[in-house]
Formats: C-alpha cells, structure tokens, sequence
C-alpha cells in the first residue's frame, strides 16, 4: 500500500527520525492556515503517488500569506504529469504546507530500507548523490551506492550506521546525528511492516542537522492485518477505480493501457502467460484478471462487470485451468453472468478440469454468444479474431 | 526415484480447518500417506479418519511424520513453519498465501541452521506421481509418472504445462511450486540442483514469471552443471512495469526483472526457451528425442 509523503513524515516522525514541520492541506484555507503557523518561507508540495514532483510543477517557495493563496489555489485540482504518472496525470487534492529549509551549502544524499529477495533480509542503501533516481545512481555508479544487510535476529546495529556514514563522507557531530537517524529509520522500517522506506533526499545542512526532506513509505500488503491505524490512511482516490472495485471480491484486476482483448483467469502465472499468448495471436490484452482458486459464480459475476466496464473491451477470453474445480458449475457461472449482465461482446471461454465435455455442452446450448477453445493457441486466435483483429 | 517427496514419505498436514482437512482427504485419496493434522485443543480425537494431534512435536513422536504441509492462515503460518522445523520435520511445505513478508524474513533466519527444506509459501506443494505421493494442492490427475522434472513459480500455469506433458504421454519425475512470493524456501536453481542429482529426472522445465532475478541465478547454474535438457517459459512478458500482477513477487522494480531479460539470460544457459505457454510440452518432446 503506497500512502502520501506528508503522511509518511508523520509514520516516520513516530519513530524518532526528523522531518522538517509541516501539515496537510485539501484546501486553500487550510493551506493559508497552516503556513500561518511555520513562519516563512514554506514549501507548498503537492501531495500524489508518484514521483518526480518538482519538475512537474508540484512543489513551490511561498515567501507569504498571499503566495500561499495564490500557488495553493493553482495546485490544488491541477493535473500533475511526472514520469511516474504517466501521460494522463493525477489530479492534486491535497498539499503539504511545510518550513522551508536553509539549501545553501547543504548536501543531498539518498537512504532507503527495504527487503533484499537475492539475501531475504532487509538491507539499507545510501548514497551520497541525493535527490535523483536511484535506478539511474545504480546504472551509472553502482559503486556510488553503500549496502548493510540486516541480521533479522539482531536488527540493524550502530556501528553499520556508522560504516554507511563514514561511507557517505560524515564527520564530525554528523555521524552523531546520522546514526540515530538511521537507526530510527530502520525501527520505523521493521515497526510499521514497510515494504520501502525511501529518503530521497535526505538532507544535510550547512548548520549541521540530517533530515528527511522527502519520504516515500510503502506498507507491506500482507502485514496491514496487525497495523489497523495504517490501513486508514489509503487514499482510494489515488488507485484505479475499476480495481479499487475488484478487490472488493478478492479479484486481482489490472488495466493495461490501450488493449481491447478482456482476459479472465484463474491464477497470477497463468493469467499474465494468457495475456502473453494474445500478444503472440496478434492481438493486445486489455487487462490482468486473476479471479483466484475457486472462481465462484458471485466472483464470475463481478469479473465480468468490472472487465465490460472498459470501453475498450470489444471480446472475452475466459481462461481457467480447473483442476479440482467442476467445469460444469463454472460454465453455470459464466452462463447466469453474462445473461444477468447481458454481456453484448463475444466471449470464448476455454477451461480445463473436471466435468470439462458437460460444462462445454452447457455453453453450447445456452443459445448464448459463447465460443468454446480446446488450448490456449487456439483460444487466443479465435478471441483475437472476435476483437476484430490487432488493436 | 523422485526428489523431496515419495513414497516413504510420511505427511502431517498443520492446519485442520476447512481447507487443510479437505486437501488432506484428496491427497489421502490419490495415495499419499498422510499420518494425521494438528489443531491446537483437538489433541486426541480424529478428523475424517486423520488423528488430531495439539503440537507437531507430538506428532512426529508418534506417527515419525518427516514431511508436513501448512494451511495455517496468514498470521500464524510463519509460527507453524518455525514449529515444524523445531520438530525436525525435514521438509515443510507452505501453502498459505498472504503471509508478511518480514514473518519470512524471520523463517528464513531460523532455517539456516536447521537440517529443513521450506517449499513456498504461497505455492500449490510438490508431487511425484510414479509413488502416488501428492503433498499439496494440485489435481492429481492431470499428473503420470515419468521422467520430466518441472519447477514453477506458479500454481494454475504448472497445471497446464503439465496437462500438455500428460496429455503427450511424457510423464513427470516430481513437480515442485516453488510459489509466488518474494522471499520463498526453495529457489529456482535449488531446485534445479535436485532434479540435475536425481538419477531418474531426464529432462527439466523451467517455469518463471517476472521480478527478482531468480531465473537468471537459476540459468548461471544450469550453465555450469547442467548436462539434461531444460525447458524455459517466463510469465509476464506483456506485463507493465511498477505493477505487482497478483503475486507479490512478480513485480518489476527499477527497470528489473523483465520477461525479456529472463529469457535472453536462460538463452545463453542453452536453454530452451517458449515464448507461448502452449508451446512448453511440444518442446519437451523435442528436447527429449535429442
């Protein structure tokens, strides 16, 4: 679960780690308000998930009250276009009204925390090129970036705070103040089940404090059962509406831009290997649909629902290795959905389990507009053929 | 011959709820011996015939269980991992899917030192179908005994390369799931590492999906020790970056863990690589005829 930066701070600040002052806004008089407090000049973010906000315009030096007013009523409902967001932007609607820090003479470095799959320990990461990609830090310079994996039974340990700040190149009281910072960060890290905690950058100023300018925390999905206060600070208008919907019915949905072939599956690995076989067929998937294990007819029902509310959907491939499943209780499913829904689009289904000649039969005789396939080739030729070819 | 499970494995199934009771009576039904299930507070009393036991150190004392599978939820399925190898239960194998990802990182420390072969979690079990031993998930049927060892990140996609191989009339050594999460007991070249030493493994598939970098490991080994065929197919080739595609693991982050990467690292380990998913049985019969 991806959460806004201001609210990231707050996590953070629980933990002990600094962060400059600062407060939400979703209005421009809450943001007038809040600057009111810090004195000047303030930063005004905008608050979206994604990155590279500056260079979006997303973030503005307001030196008064009328500056707040004026930059806050500009930001707030504008579309934000990043590299992170894609062509089609986000939409602003709320800020972080926060002090402004003295940058004259201060260093930017990067720290992030996160699990490592190639040692299944958590690692921290810094570098002392701050406030750019990490992606790109590690193309050009992988040396550049300093690691400390995490003994999981010990937890992260001072002197590693130590080797990563010497590493950066502190001296002096820095390391004073770099060392519990990262130990903060890494109790935050462990604390709040995060799958990323990310600084970037973190700041190191002239006059001697480290801080975290900006903070990107993402929650490990799996872990928010035992972390409830975190759990409500989603902000569903930052996700896809359409797969806000799914999850609702423990469907997995993913849209994918400029498809026109609606998959339906069971399982991830044979999900993205169908949408993967449509490609090959010359056609182009519209969406990632994992319906799960059991795909009960309620579940077929809201599949189909959410699928068709795409526009772009002009035919259905229904994929579904049952396995233990009865391919005739399936075809009933998909059968009563697609009358309930009255679904216009053509719809090829081909599943595989028990049952599979009387669940077949079932479709046949429905008088409904089914075709049926034996494998996956032929499956996705005949559902690429009813989309009308390549999208 | 087989790896990891056959037939004198003896299996105790850790979570008799609902799930876990009806998965021990299909398993039970395809010829597995399954020794009995833990349900804390039901010690001594049975379940479908199974004997309920409160502990699995209790278990493995009186039914000498060396193989167990968990279907404990979430929350607990890490506890219930850690308990089975504390009982020295030599191979555990998680089903449970959802369980966070620092309750691993926890397991994983635990079983370093600890004689335990963790397969999953989040994975549909293993089977080797020549001993009639099934320990997990997976339609029994669509398995025949045989040579071909296959490894899979996946539950559903296994499935179907099996029913391809079966439906051929080549039949399978043993069939692992690996699982779909990022941090996972058995990896792909672990795997790997069993079906190159088993005598009766001829040919091997190999089947990933996107994010981490587990197939390239897996492509450096088969490269180095390797000498049977292997069969590759990755998942996800048309998958968007920065999106998690049902599996926690499949994800790719930074620009890494492409389907195309995968495949290009897997190309130069000689292996033979699918781009359909329909294709991975027909390769295998190629493979095999030299």
């Amino acid at each position: 679960m991806k959460i806004h930066e201001y609210q990231g701070k707050s996590v953070l600040a629980q933990y002990g780690v600094p962060v400059p002052k600062g407060k939400a806004a979703y209005t421009v008089y809450e943001a007038v308000e809040a600057a009111r407090g810090l004195g000047f000049p303030v930063v005004v973010k905008a608050q979206i998930h994604a990155g590279g906000r500056g260079k979006g315009g997303g973030v503005k030096v307001a030196k008064s009250l009328d500056e707040v007013e004026e930059i806050a009523k500009a930001m707030l409902g504008m579309t934000l276009v990043t590299h992170q967001t894609g062509p089609e932007g986000r939409t602003v609607r709320r800020l972080l009204i926060e002090e402004g820090m003295d940058l004259s003479g201060a260093r930017e470095m990067y720290l992030a925390v996160l699990v490592d799959r190639a040692t299944s320990r958590p690692v921290m990461m810094a570098s002392a090129q701050g406030g750019m990609d990490i992606e790109e830090v590690a193309a050009k310079d992988p040396g550049a970036i300093l690691k400390e994996s995490v003994d999981p039974v010990t937890g992260f340990q001072p002197y590693q705070a130590r080797k990563l700040a010497s590493g950066l190149g502190l001296e002096g009281d820095l390391v004073g103040k770099a060392v519990p910072f990262m130990t903060s960060l890494y109790r935050a890290f462990e604390g709040s089940d995060a799958s990323l905690v990310e600084i970037n950058p973190l700041l190191v100023t002239q006059g001697g404090d480290v801080l975290a300018l900006d903070a990107k925390v993402n929650f490990d999905d799996n872990a928010l059962f035992r972390h409830p206060q975190l759990v409500e600070l989603r902000d569903f208008k930052e996700e896809e509406a359409l797969e806000v919907d799914a999850s609702k019915y423990d469907l997995n949905y993913i849209k994918l831009e400029g498809g026109n072939v609606g998959c339906m599956v069971n399982g991830a690995g044979l999900a993205m290997a169908t949408m993967d076989i449509i490609k090959l067929a010359g056609g182009s998937p519209a969406n990632f649909l994992d319906v799960g294990g059991g795909a009960s007819a309620d579940q077929i029902k809201n599949a189909f629902r959410i699928l068709l509310a795409d526009a772009d959907v002009q035919a259905v491939l229904i994929n579904i290795f049952g396995g233990i499943l009865r391919c005739d209780i399936l075809a009933e499913g998909v059968i009563a959905a697609v009358r309930e829904l009255d679904v216009k689009v053509p719809v090829v289904v081909r599943m595989k389990g028990n049952n599979e000649e009387t669940g077949r039969k079932m479709l046949a005789e429905s008088g409904l507009n089914f075709e049926t396939a034996d494998d996956m080739t032929e499956a996705a030729g005949k559902v690429v053929a009813a989309a009308g070819g390549a999208a | 011959m087989s790896v990891l499970v056959g037939r004198d494995s003896r299996v105790l199934i850790q979570g008799m709820g609902r799930h876990g009771t009806f998965h021990a009576i299909q398993c039970r039904d395809y010829g597995t011996s399954i020794v009995g299930g833990t349900k804390p507070g039901k010690g001594g009393t049975t379940l479908e015939g199974f004997p309920l036991f409160d502990t699995v150190a209790e278990a493995v004392g009186k039914t000498g269980a060396n193989v167990s599978v968990v279907f404990v939820p979430p929350a607990g399925a890490a506890d219930a991992v850690m308990e089975a190898a504390d009982a020295g239960v030599g191979v555990v194998v998680c089903i449970t899917e959802g369980i966070p990802t620092l309750d691993m990182v926890t397991v994983w420390a635990f079983l370093k030192d600890r004689g335990t072969r963790l397969i999953g979690p989040n994975c549909p079990g293993i089977i080797t179908p020549g001993e009639k031993c099934k320990v997990g998930i997976m339609p029994g049927h669509i398995h025949r005994g045989g040579s071909v060892g296959v490894v899979s990140r996946s539950g559903t996609l296994t499935y179907e390369a099996v029913a391809q191989l079966t439906a051929l009339g080549i039949g399978q050594s043993s069939c692992i799931g690996i699982g779909g999460d990022p941090i996972i007991g058995t990896t792909h070249t672990d795997a790997m590492k069993l079906f190159n030493e088993d005598p009766d493994t001829e040919a091997i598939v190999m089947i990933g999906e996107i994010g981490g970098s587990a197939e390239e490991e897996a492509a450096e080994y088969i490269k180095a020790h390797v000498k049977k065929p292997v069969v590759g197919f990755i998942a996800g080739q048309t998958a968007p970056p920065g999106r998690r595609m049902g599996h926690a693991g499949a994800i790719i982050a930074g620009g890494k863990g492409t389907a195309a990467e995968k495949m290009k690292a897997m190309e130069a380990a000689g292996i033979r690589v699918v781009k359909s998913p329909a294709d991975i049985g027909a390769a295998v019969a190629e493979v095999m005829k030299g």
